[in-house]
């Protein structure tokens, strides 16, 4: 079992997903209202995936994924205030209003990003593996993509070297079915992802990833190996995204029944209460954390809103490094 | 009697001229069509020489140790078996004596084989690959988080003998050896600098690089800005950039153009030997993502090979290579080679030119530029790119807005041509920036044509 020291442990598990569903729905709302601009892609439906995997990541494990990213970030620790503040252009964001919804970095919280292009971030995680390794310092980079990135050149590139240096790197696929508006069966030759590795020799696992637990657990496992020089490793998580690809997304390639069924068998945040109510966690425990996200995500949002916008005189700044 | 010459090959294809690094024949010896007969020592390695057809060996006419032996000099009398067999005696005896080909060995000074020279006073000249490969070995010596990368750069030494030596110093960690994917490999190693490390990425040739185009263009150089200053890319992608000889459309072009139009990249083209170490230490020591375009031909150049200073250059500092007061010639690369001489060629009917060497591409130094022109009220540009969207044409307008009233004639522009490069030799060098052009260029923009 990944997890450890239940109760208190998985009140938090529970918290994180929670805070990333109503921060995902009121980024949603903003969005509709014009407070947030350009693309944003939103993880309804994922957040075991990501929660799961922070549930057994250690101090100094890096973490980089892709443009659909706001769970990440939150996952990790970063403060919902700098995320909303940067997918409304604010000066306050992460990234001071520069980067976006698909951009945005936290190198205190190790996390690399919020990457815009399909694919890139990957051989860009093996690096960091690279880094850990050449450290010596133990440090595993888990690095995220989707089902569409999994048909990318750099991937297999990167594989290649993965595992010819013996990287400590976790790809974590995060299989929501749908690479933008393209089901899995007609992108891919082969629709097993997780045995993508096995040209390369890289063991690959196939995860429930609407199930925290199932993840945790898996991810346990693949990151010991990886910490003891038997990177990489591939974990292939089979979760469902609610939302359309991003906002713009009319969602005519699925039926409304289809996300329906998922969200009444599958919902990855409702299984685990119903999961740990029967572990004998009072319903009070849970109106507390939904008051408490309600109030974080309130914050959060009139802070985004209130924000400046960047000044004018900061547009040159940050191209280069001073030194 | 029939004499078969042995000439001095052509190993690649930038090679002029090369050396016997040892004969592994003598005269007598019976031969058959592939055998060894010599290592060749060449600009890029000491490469083995194969016989290809029959014969016994009659007089070696150069002997071993011998270097700068223009390509196709005889180094060689082989006989065929049937006229050799009866003189065979003759032959052997005639070996140690000086030859009197039309070689003429005598003239080709056998010199020491190692590139660097030392001459009469005693000020070491150090070769543009040589430069390199000292700025490498003493920046990864500085800092242990510095480390080379790329295809060949270990245990080959590198594709053009620039990563020599490195491997036996720094050990398999530090001098990797990659699989042929540029667009992995370059994502990788953006990542190894995001997490602390100081990355040297070799391209075989920068004409690969554009398989690695997004990671340069969307990682490394908008990582810092896109991240409000977090998260800053200390990388150095080099190799040989621009046109080398006869390797055709898609091994020649220069990038200088391409890389310089990017925010949050450096871009550095260095001449001499001087600069190309003291740019590349400065480059490696750059917080920031840098492409420093090497070129083929200049890396064994006489005409680039140099004393070091041993000091840092720092990068976007144009440097003001010859003094004139009539026109002013920027160029940078290999276009200052040709240059130099075009400057000559001016000099002989009075036309006094100031040349200016960019080094960087981007930032461009334009105050030395601009002070320049203040000066010759002229100017004109040199470079092997493509025409269209050149660092000349944009020169041109920069100078145009800032020192206009000083000028007493339209800037004008010499590059490559606007075409992919041709392989056939003429056809090449009629695309290729060359010295004739640049000279008639000066002339015309002195009104002296």
């Amino acid at each position: 079992m990944g997890i450890k020291e239940p109760i208190n442990t998985y009140l938090e598990i529970y918290e994180k997903m929670l805070l990333i569903r109503r921060f995902e729905e009121k980024a949603g709302q903003l969005y509709g209202m014009g407070k947030i601009g350009g693309f944003c892609h939103l993880y309804i439906g994922q957040e075991a995936v990501v929660v799961g995997v922070d549930s057994v990541k250690k101090k100094g494990d890096q973490v980089i994924t892709s443009y659909r990213d706001h769970g990440h970030m939150l996952s990790c620790g970063m403060d919902p205030k700098g995320v909303m503040s940067e997918l409304t252009g604010k000066k306050t964001g992460y990234s001071k209003g520069k980067g976006g919804s698909m951009h945005m970095f936290s190198k205190s919280k190790d996390f690399y990003g919020g990457h815009g292009i399909v694919g890139a971030q990957v051989p860009i995680g093996a690096g960091l593996a690279f880094a850990n390794k050449y450290k010596k310092n133990k440090s595993v980079c888990f690095t995220y993509f989707g089902d569409g990135a999994a048909n990318q050149g750099q991937i297999y590139e990167t594989f290649n070297m993965a595992s010819l240096w013996k990287l400590p790197v976790v790809f974590i696929i995060e299989n929501n079915q749908y690479a933008m508006g393209t089901s899995i069966d007609r992108a891919s030759s082969t629709q097993k992802l997780f045995s993508r590795g096995q040209a390369f020799n890289i063991p690959g696992k196939l995860v429930d990833g609407m199930d925290v637990l199932k993840v945790s657990k898996a991810t346990e496992a693949a990151a010991k190996d990886c910490r003891n020089g038997n990177g990489p490793y591939i974990l292939e998580m089979n979760t469902y995204r609610y939302k359309g690809h991003s906002m713009s997304d009319p969602a005519k390639y699925r039926t409304r029944e289809e996300v329906q069924s998922i969200k009444n068998k599958k919902d990855p945040i409702e299984n685990f209460q119903k999961y740990l109510l029967k572990k004998g966690i009072k319903e009070d425990e849970f109106k507390k954390i939904d008051q408490k996200i309600k109030t974080t995500i309130s914050e959060a949002a009139d802070f985004a809103i209130e924000s400046e916008v960047p000044e004018l005189s900061d547009l040159f700044n940050d191209i280069y490094l001073e030194h | 009697m029939n004499n078969i010459e042995i000439l001095m090959p052509a190993l690649s294809p930038t090679m002029e001229e090369g050396g016997i690094a040892k004969w592994l024949v003598k005269p007598g010896d019976e031969i058959r069509a592939g055998d060894l007969i010599a290592e060749i020592e060449t600009d890029k390695a000491i490469m083995e020489f194969e016989a290809t057809s029959d014969g016994i060996v009659g007089e070696l006419l150069v002997k071993e140790g011998t270097n700068q032996i223009k390509v196709n000099t005889p180094i060689a009398l082989f006989r065929d078996e049937a006229s050799a067999t009866k003189e065979k005696n003759l032959i052997i005896k005639k070996t140690n004596e000086p030859s009197t080909s039309k070689a003429n060995p005598l003239e080709l000074k056998a010199s020491n084989s190692d590139n660097t020279k030392e001459i009469t006073n005693s000020i070491k000249i150090f070769t543009v690959r040589e430069a390199i490969r000292d700025a490498l070995a003493e920046e990864m010596r500085a800092d242990q988080n510095v480390f080379l990368m790329g295809e060949e750069v270990a245990e080959y030494e590198g594709a053009y003998k620039v990563s020599q030596g490195l491997l036996d110093e720094f050990g398999s960690e530090r001098v990797i050896d990659t699989p042929i994917t540029e667009h992995g490999f370059t994502g990788l190693a953006a990542g190894a600098a995001f997490g602390g490390l100081k990355p040297v990425v070799e391209f075989m040739t920068f004409n690969f690089s554009l398989q690695a185009m997004d990671q340069i263009i969307n990682t490394c150089a908008k990582t810092l800005y896109m991240s409000g200053g977090q998260m800053n890319c200390p990388i150095v992608l080099r190799g040989p950039n621009g046109a080398a000889s006869q390797v055709a459309a898609q091994h020649s072009q220069d990038f200088a153009p391409w890389f310089a139009s990017v925010p949050g990249l450096k871009v550095i083209q260095p001449f001499s030997a001087d600069d190309a170490k003291g740019l590349l230490k400065s480059a490696i020591r750059d917080p920031n993502p840098v492409i420093f375009l090497e070129n083929e031909i200049l890396y064994n150049d006489k005409s680039a090979s140099s004393k070091i200073s041993d000091q840092l250059i720092p990068i976007g500092k144009a440097n003001v290579l010859i003094e004139g007061s009539d026109v002013t010639l920027i160029s940078y690369g290999i276009g200052i080679k040709h240059s130099l001489i075009a400057v000559e060629l001016a000099k002989d009917v009075d036309i006094s030119v100031e040349l200016i060497d960019l080094r960087t591409i981007r930032p461009i130094d334009y105050e030395t530029v601009f002070e320049s022109i203040r000066k010759t009220n002229r100017c004109i540009t040199a470079e092997e790119c493509f025409p269209i969207c050149s660092i000349g044409n944009h020169l041109s307008a920069s100078i145009m807005e800032n020192v206009f009233d000083y000028l007493d004639s339209p800037v004008l522009n010499c590059s490559g041509k606007d075409v992919p490069m041709p392989y056939a030799k003429n056809l090449e060098e009629a695309t290729l920036l060359n010295p004739k052009e640049i000279f008639d260029t000066i002339k015309k923009v002195t009104n002296r044509d």
